[in-house]
């Protein structure tokens, strides 16, 4: 298909983010004995009762879901802690250490199994909820300050968010250089006139839908 | 990585430690990553991927003896989940490798060193697809046109160079995060000899920064391993 660069080869599916942050190490307290686990991904276990382990969270879920465990809500998960976060990402500038990818999807998978292991799940939710909508928002208008520059440096962002404004800020980042830079996009180092064409690295008319 | 014989800087004993305690799943998910948003096909991961195969592989052969012995049916699933994700892991990698064969396959043929980052079934795989290809556009557009313009890659015979190839765009903007420190780099690509100049568009990440940058002269830190797409 002919177009912009791609953006299906580069883009993560949201499934695929999911994939990514399902290996999130999270502390459950197994509520029996199971032998150790050795995984392609790694060893985990051995499991006692009422001992927390760390173990990540596609497994996690599988065990709360046949109600071999309980899951225990990370630190950051607390109403205080995200109240402070949100007032924080409000206040400031720039975005804190706050990996809210992992936030999201630990949120999800919780929330849907583990409703009884988190105290306030709404409230943390919809905090959860209020600090993403800060934080891209803080990262779009900080986009309108680009002017053509090559790189830039970025807050921390959590590979969700940046999945998010990857296609955007991607392109017109690419839009700033090639404005800037005439010269280098495409080739055309050719004196030959009688080419009607220039040679297109790349088809680069998008097909209107 | 230059330190004297012998001795080993806190970088390498860093990286050793790295390297001794990443499984390698996390290297896959790693070099899946990095494929999937470069802009051009990097080199394959020979070792990672047989390594690979050879875990899942065995792991197949255990999840099958559990379920044939009737072991815990709990532990036999979680072990198929695992094996999933890992499974997933692989494909993705070698799907997107061939994604990218499939949309760059003259330029990649005709380019030594992308040429040299294939696998050898990779390579199998562009000779068909370029063989095939080839062979459908003569059919089909090719032979219907005037003489001197039936070339699959060249728009014409007094084409300078082969000019209906397309080439991965390697000024695309990607996002990078750096692993360790990046060596300053002038934007426009060109390196720096020695020490600091006074224009001010050097550019030096480290670890820890997350950036959106063009790709092309990141293309050597990306390989090294200082930086790491998103």
């Amino acid at each position: 298909m002919a177009g912009q660069s791609e953006p299906h080869i580069s883009l993560f599916s949201a499934e695929e983010v999911e994939f990514m942050a399902e290996d999130e190490l999270i502390e459950i307290v197994p509520n029996m004995r199971m032998a150790p686990l050795n995984f392609i991904c790694g060893d985990f276990g051995p499991f006692l009762p009422q001992i927390p382990t760390q173990v990540p969270l596609w497994l996690a879920v599988a065990l709360k879901k046949r109600g071999r465990c309980a899951i225990r809500p990370p630190q950051w998960m607390s109403v205080e802690n995200l109240t402070r976060v949100l007032e924080g990402e409000r206040e400031s500038q720039g975005s804190f250490q706050f990996n809210s990818m992992k936030a999201l999807i630990l949120c999800f998978f919780v929330d849907g199994s583990a409703r009884d292991d988190i105290p306030d799940m709404y409230m943390v939710r919809s905090l959860i909820e209020d600090i993403r909508d800060v934080r891209i928002h803080k990262v779009e208008t900080s986009l309108e300050k680009f002017s053509g520059t090559s790189a830039v440096k970025i807050p921390n962002l959590s590979a969700m968010e940046v999945n998010i404004i990857r296609p955007f800020v991607g392109r017109a980042l690419q839009a700033f250089y090639k404005h800037d830079n005439p010269e280098k996009i495409p080739d055309v180092d050719r004196a030959s006139s009688q080419q009607t064409r220039v040679a297109n690295n790349e088809p680069r008319r998008p097909l209107r839908r | 990585m230059g330190s004297s014989a012998g001795e080993w800087s806190a970088e390498q004993i860093d990286d050793y430690e790295t390297l001794i305690s990443t499984t390698d799943v996390e290297l896959l998910k790693k070099a899946w990553r990095n494929e999937k948003v470069s802009p051009e096909i990097l080199p394959f991961e020979e070792a990672l991927v047989k390594r690979a195969k050879e875990q899942i592989q065995l792991m197949e052969e255990t999840v099958d003896d559990f379920v044939e012995s009737g072991h815990d049916p709990l532990i036999a699933s979680l072990y198929q989940m695992d094996l999933d994700r890992a499974q997933f892991l692989l494909r993705s990698y070698l799907r997107v490798r061939l994604q990218k064969i499939e949309k760059f396959m003259f330029y990649i043929w005709k380019t030594d060193t992308y040429r040299n980052r294939l696998s050898m079934e990779e390579e199998k795989f562009t000779e068909r697809c370029i063989r095939d290809i080839g062979k459908h556009l003569e059919e089909t557009v090719l032979s219907n046109l005037p003489d001197n313009y039936q070339s699959v890659l060249n728009q014409s015979v007094i084409s300078e160079e082969d000019d209906m190839v397309p080439e991965p765009l390697l000024d695309t903007f990607v996002v990078a995060k750096c692993e360790r420190t990046t060596r300053p780099l002038y934007l426009d690509g060109s390196r720096q000899s020695t020490g600091f100049d006074s224009r001010d568009d050097h550019f030096l990440m480290v670890p820890g920064d997350l950036c959106i940058l063009r790709y092309r002269p990141f293309q050597e830190e990306l390989m090294s391993g200082n930086i790491s797409l998103v």
